[in-house]
């Protein structure tokens, strides 16, 4: 089975009648159902064999967009009308949404064939995919190992090559931290940037859904169909979407790129800062002026982050009730009914989170953490935008580790949170963010990550675009890939 | 600073109406101890003249023409529920009936 090739590659194929959509997607339901990582809850094989006959007769009227007939995975918190969406939650097991996400009406709209759905971290609850209550999904470059997460479903079917592309949701860093632990391209959009939706709601100020792909050209394509505002979301900015991909091709000579001093901190493996100094200096060499800035307050962002993220989830997830969907577990009165609900379907991580979040808004704590979170938030904002004064887009490693081994870090909550000091912060500021391929470390993938000034996606396609022509390193594929694991469900 | 100890977790589990066992109940407070300990970083920040921020975004009032739009059917909305009665979600009593002649 050949992996599935990019968005550009399979428009041509199409076009040349060399393949059909139907063919495309019986050999990515054939790649997802031999997947071997635990990557997929559910495919949708009659759905996708549907989709693609319709992508087949747009194809042969000669007018069809760049992705129809394209194949691509959904993470399992994205509704999906009649396909069940469980956020590999058992409080949702079953859950079958009568609505779609506008973000998968989009593509519906363009023609791409959606495959099924991922597997993921419990409600977008982790960075390694290990609290899914449907068992962690293992990385392809090493079986041993997390995808990262909370998207890890949705990245492995794109490493693996079984599909063109997925999406993902972005909280702390859930797209580009398992985009750079499996060497493909993640993007996180401006918050505001792409309707919510239909989609789960996790950490409502922070959350945004974007694309994994293989290329930079790839990423910028799914992200011109998801752009833009949508009336069934407030939070989506009344803005127009300029052509992303007009940039690509400029290079970097001329550009202004900063290195924040506060990202190679102590706890970044020697491997990763070795291989983005190595991407810095590539930059360099193409033009572009690199400058050292200070972003002081990084060191705040996890705290920030560790008390606005669980508080809102925690408003965010009282709609699990047991009343009017999802699992009930009967109690002798209402209250016990939510309780043992809500103890029977929530995993630790979601109980966790549920108590930091209820801790931080209850009385007594409120104005001493969750307002000086709000804070601080402020602090983190203004001083990524005084840096935007100065420079074009910032260049930072994605994670401080490369894979790490399943089990490694599940009973040390602050360790798992640490995956994400890099990446939290755009979130927290609300700033786009892009992980791509910058090389191995142990035989292991690195990401190097690119973050610019609000909507200004094109200039960060632009570096990741400079940098992955001059480099290859997304060409790379898992060396593990017949290596498979011992046991796929725990 | 250990703020949360076992009766801080069943206090506050129980303003979220989560079940916990004894077992989770001493784990979750070890583990958020420490994570709580991390998150005290904050306090070195000064913040006398911030103001906080919810969103990012620089949108408020985001309103539209209050026309009608088609919904979902009744049908759609209760095929999920776990239990009802007809067109209705059923639950177990909330308000207890008085007792007669009182």
């Amino acid at each position: 089975m050949a992996e599935a090739g990019t968005i550009r590659e399979i428009a041509a194929a199409l076009r040349s009648r060399r393949t059909s959509a139907s063919e495309l997607a019986r050999a990515a339901i054939a790649r997802a159902k031999a997947d071997a990582y635990n990557a997929w809850l559910v495919v949708a094989e009659d759905h996708a064999l549907v989709q693609a006959r319709a992508a087949d007769e747009r194809i042969s009227t000669g007018d069809a967009p760049l992705l129809c007939g394209v194949p691509w995975a959904c993470k399992d918190i994205i509704g999906t009308k009649d396909v069940e969406t469980t956020a590999a939650s058992r409080i949702l097991d079953g859950y079958v949404p009568p609505y779609s996400a506008t973000v998968v009406e989009r593509l519906d709209g363009e023609g791409a064939v959606m495959v099924g759905k991922t597997n993921l971290d419990e409600f977008a609850m982790g960075s390694s995919n290990e609290n899914s209550a449907f068992g962690p999904v293992h990385n392809p470059w090493d079986p041993s190992r997390v995808p990262g997460g909370s998207s890890g479903g949705s990245a492995v079917s794109v490493a693996a090559g079984e599909v063109t592309f997925a999406l993902g949701t972005d909280t702390g860093g859930s797209i580009r931290q398992p985009g750079a632990l499996t060497g493909i391209v993640g993007m996180k959009p401006t918050y505001g940037r792409v309707s919510r939706y239909g989609v789960v709601a996790f950490a409502s100020s922070l959350d945004q859904v974007g694309p994994f792909t293989r290329t930079v050209e790839d990423c910028a394509i799914v992200c011109q169909a998801l752009f833009g505002q949508d009336p069934s979301d407030a939070t989506t900015m009344p803005l127009p979407v300029e052509d992303l991909r007009r940039d690509l091709d400029r290079g970097v000579k001329g550009m202004r790129l900063g290195v924040p001093k506060e990202y190679f901190i102590a706890g970044i493996e020697p491997g990763v800062e070795r291989a983005v100094r190595a991407a810095i200096r590539e930059l360099e060499s193409q033009g572009a002026a690199i400058e050292e800035v200070s972003l002081p307050s990084t060191d705040s962002a996890l705290g920030v982050y560790y008390i606005i993220q669980p508080a809102e989830a925690s408003a965010n997830l009282a709609r699990y009730d047991g009343v009017r969907f999802g699992l009930r577990v009967e109690g002798p009165d209402l209250v016990e009914t939510y309780k043992r609900t809500r103890g029977a379907g929530f995993g630790a991580e979601v109980k966790r989170r549920m108590i930091l979040g209820t801790y931080a808004l209850s009385t007594g704590y409120y104005d001493a953490y969750y307002v000086k979170a709000q804070k601080v938030r402020t602090v983190i904002k203004e001083e990524f935008e005084r840096v935007f004064g100065k420079v074009d887009a910032l260049v930072t490693p994605t994670s401080p580790t490369v894979a790490f081994g399943i089990g490694a870090k599940v009973n040390d909550p602050l360790q798992m949170y640490l995956n994400d000091v890099f990446t939290l912060p755009v979130n927290i500021a609300g700033l786009p963010g892009i992980s791509i391929p910058c090389g191995l470390s142990e035989g292991l993938p690195v990401g190097l990550q690119v973050i610019a000034p609000y909507y200004k996606e094109a200039t960060m396609f632009r570096v990741a675009a400079a940098y992955e022509r001059a480099t290859m390193h997304h060409t790379l594929r898992p060396t593990a890939r017949d290596s498979r694991p011992q046991e796929v469900r725990s | 600073m250990s703020e949360i100890d076992p009766g801080v977790v069943r206090y506050v589990a129980d303003l979220a109406r989560i079940a916990l066992t004894d077992e989770e109940v001493d784990r979750f407070a070890a583990q958020l101890s420490v994570v709580l300990d991390a998150v005290g970083k904050l306090r070195e920040v000064d913040t006398e003249h911030i103001s906080p921020t919810a969103s990012v975004l620089p949108l408020e009032n985001v309103l539209r023409e209050d026309e009608a739009r088609e919904g979902l059917t009744v049908e759609e909305a209760m095929r999920n529920a776990p239990a009802r009665d007809g067109d209705l979600f059923r639950v177990q009593t909330v308000i207890e009936e008085r007792p007669s002649g009182g």
